[in-house]
């Protein structure tokens, strides 16, 4: 278990443009090692934008400029010897759609290793268990094991972002972050997620972004609670939902706005 | 005061809506008579084409030279010329025009260059051939000293075709959607790898459509290879599928077909028309055949 106390992101006064709109204004917080955080507040927030600067996957567009540090596990990822692909390895991402490619469960498992690494360096052998390994940890092995071939783009949706999640894995990633994972799914799918993401507590850390409050209070440890770009408060998850600091927070999770 | 509506006159045909119903109709009928007009015109070619052509179509034809002044024979000559240009100058124009719009797809940023380029893609492609003949003749015939040959003839094709290539296999590469690619960056997959392992494959049905629809174009234009490298005569062997080398000029399809209409005195009637078919056949074919593939490929992916 990773729960030390330690800090997986520190963010140190973040700003985001993009272009002339300002879309994260002074984000300073910290996210705990090996915990559930999640990120709520209305859309527009700013809150997805936050999670997709922890793997500077935002800067796959021209027009946004960033300033302010942000650390994961304890190296400035804005430092001119991080390579982009080394960070995204270890800090994966999961989308609100679940986006599998269009290739076999056991291509997409694999997916990740195939990239980094030599051609013949990968033995059937490695691959094959990284494969059991993965889909087990996601509990999707008794379900599938028998239809690897499968396309994965023809599995239920709840299974595509379970997959989505598998994928990641092989590439022992250190922080797991989630775009609204349960968005697209029914109540049954949503329960498979939170449960799987209980599992995987502890060994990664994860971050959520979430529009469910609901599922911010079941599912995360500790909740960051966002407004117009600012973070307005950030507490354990039981305190933000029963005495929120702030008047906005009670009134966001109230239900006044948002 | 308004009147209470009897139940049973609820919910029917007002005069407004009958005559609004009547409009709809009419249009329907209108506008598919044009669709079926559009049909018309591609049946009636055809078929005259292949009335008037009649006496001479057959195998011989196809494998024959012209002979006796062009007024006997076959079209082996220019048959083969058109492979010969069409062949040619799609080697050199799908390269670069997929690999150039890989790059401006995939790698491009957002910036005046990439503005520019796009916009000379775009001018290029409305360029009007005999414009295009005209470039071919000042830079390759004489510019390069290429001479007027096949080599001078297949580039001028080329620059042709390039920004149409260029266009469809963008459109090609648009349509394999971003959450593919958002997919491969997550695990850190660089952009050639992310192209490699998922773009292409997902989009490579599209961009061989695109340059096939190019090889109808090519030998279609009558007026770029007419500049530069094609000729009224060139004596080969009757059935020598390799009669002429880069330097060398070549008879062509649409050359030849000009010629025996309007030049030569005295032709036989069918001949032209036999020649006609040769080359609208030839490019149906060549279409039908980028249709078959493009089903092929799209029955291998699903998403």
């Amino acid at each position: 278990m990773r729960e030390n106390g330690r800090n997986a992101i520190v963010t140190r006064g973040l700003s985001l443009w993009y272009g002339s709109f300002q879309a994260l204004i002074d984000v300073s917080i910290e996210v705990k090692e090996g915990q559930i955080t999640s990120l709520i507040g209305p859309s527009g927030c700013g809150k997805t934008t936050l999670l997709r600067c922890f793997n500077r996957v935002n800067e796959r567009y021209d027009y946004v400029r960033t300033s302010g540090g942000i650390e994961i596990l304890g190296k400035n990822i804005y430092d001119s010897d991080v390579s982009l692909v080394e960070l995204r390895k270890a800090v994966g991402m999961v989308f609100q759609r679940p986006n599998p490619l269009p290739v076999s469960v056991y291509e997409n498992v694999v997916f990740g290793l195939r990239i980094h690494s030599k051609r013949r360096e990968l033995k059937r052998s490695e691959l094959d268990t990284a494969v059991e390994k993965a889909l087990t940890e996601v509990g999707l092995w008794k379900d599938l094991k028998d239809r690897l071939d499968a396309r994965a783009t023809s599995l239920q949706l709840e299974q595509q972002q379970k997959l989505c999640i598998a994928r990641l894995l092989p590439l022992k990633p250190e922080v797991i972050l989630m775009d609204e994972p349960c968005s697209a799914l029914d109540v049954e799918g949503t329960r498979a997620i939170e449960e799987q993401m209980f599992e995987l507590k502890g060994r990664y850390t994860i971050v959520i972004v979430t529009h469910n409050m609901s599922q911010a209070r079941r599912a995360s440890d500790e909740s960051i609670f966002m407004l117009m770009g600012r973070v307005v408060e950030h507490a354990k998850t039981e305190d933000l939902f029963l005495n929120p600091r702030n008047p906005k927070t009670l009134e966001y999770i109230e239900g006044r706005y948002g | 005061m308004e009147s209470v509506t009897p139940p049973s006159e609820r919910f029917t045909r007002t005069h407004q809506v009958a005559r609004r119903e009547r409009a709809q109709t009419v249009a329907k009928w209108v506008f598919g008579a044009m669709s079926l007009a559009m049909v018309l015109p591609l049946v009636a070619i055809i078929v005259y084409l292949l009335y008037k052509a009649w006496p001479s179509l057959g195998w011989e034809f196809l494998a024959d030279i012209p002979r006796k002044g062009m007024r006997e024979g076959g079209i082996w000559s220019a048959f083969v010329g058109t492979l010969y240009l069409v062949g040619l100058s799609l080697a050199i124009s799908a390269p670069i025009g997929v690999l150039a719009a890989i790059y401006l797809n995939e790698y491009a940023r957002e910036s005046w260059l990439n503005r520019l380029i796009n916009m000379a893609v775009i001018n290029l492609a409305g360029v009007p051939s005999i414009v295009h003949a005209l470039f071919g003749l000042g830079a390759f015939v004489y510019g390069a000293r290429f001479g007027f040959s096949i080599l001078s003839a297949s580039l001028t094709l080329a620059i042709m075709t390039l920004p149409v290539i260029i266009a469809s296999t963008r459109e090609a590469l648009s349509a394999v959607p971003r959450a593919f690619r958002d997919a491969c960056a997550n695990v850190g997959a660089t952009r050639w790898q992310t192209i490699r392992a998922v773009v292409l494959p997902n989009s490579i049905s599209g961009i061989l459509t695109g340059i096939i629809l190019q090889v109808s174009r090519a030998a279609g234009e009558t007026a770029p290879v007419m500049f530069t490298g094609a000729v009224f005569f060139k004596a080969v062997s009757r059935g020598d599928l390799f009669p002429y080398r880069l330097g060398d000029q070549c008879m062509a399809l649409s050359m030849h077909l000009y010629t025996v209409s309007t030049q030569v005195p005295n032709v036989k009637e069918s001949i032209p028309y036999a020649t006609a078919v040769v080359l609208l056949g030839s490019v149906l074919l060549v279409n039908a055949s980028a249709i078959v593939l493009r089903i092929w490929l799209r029955g291998r992916k699903k998403w």
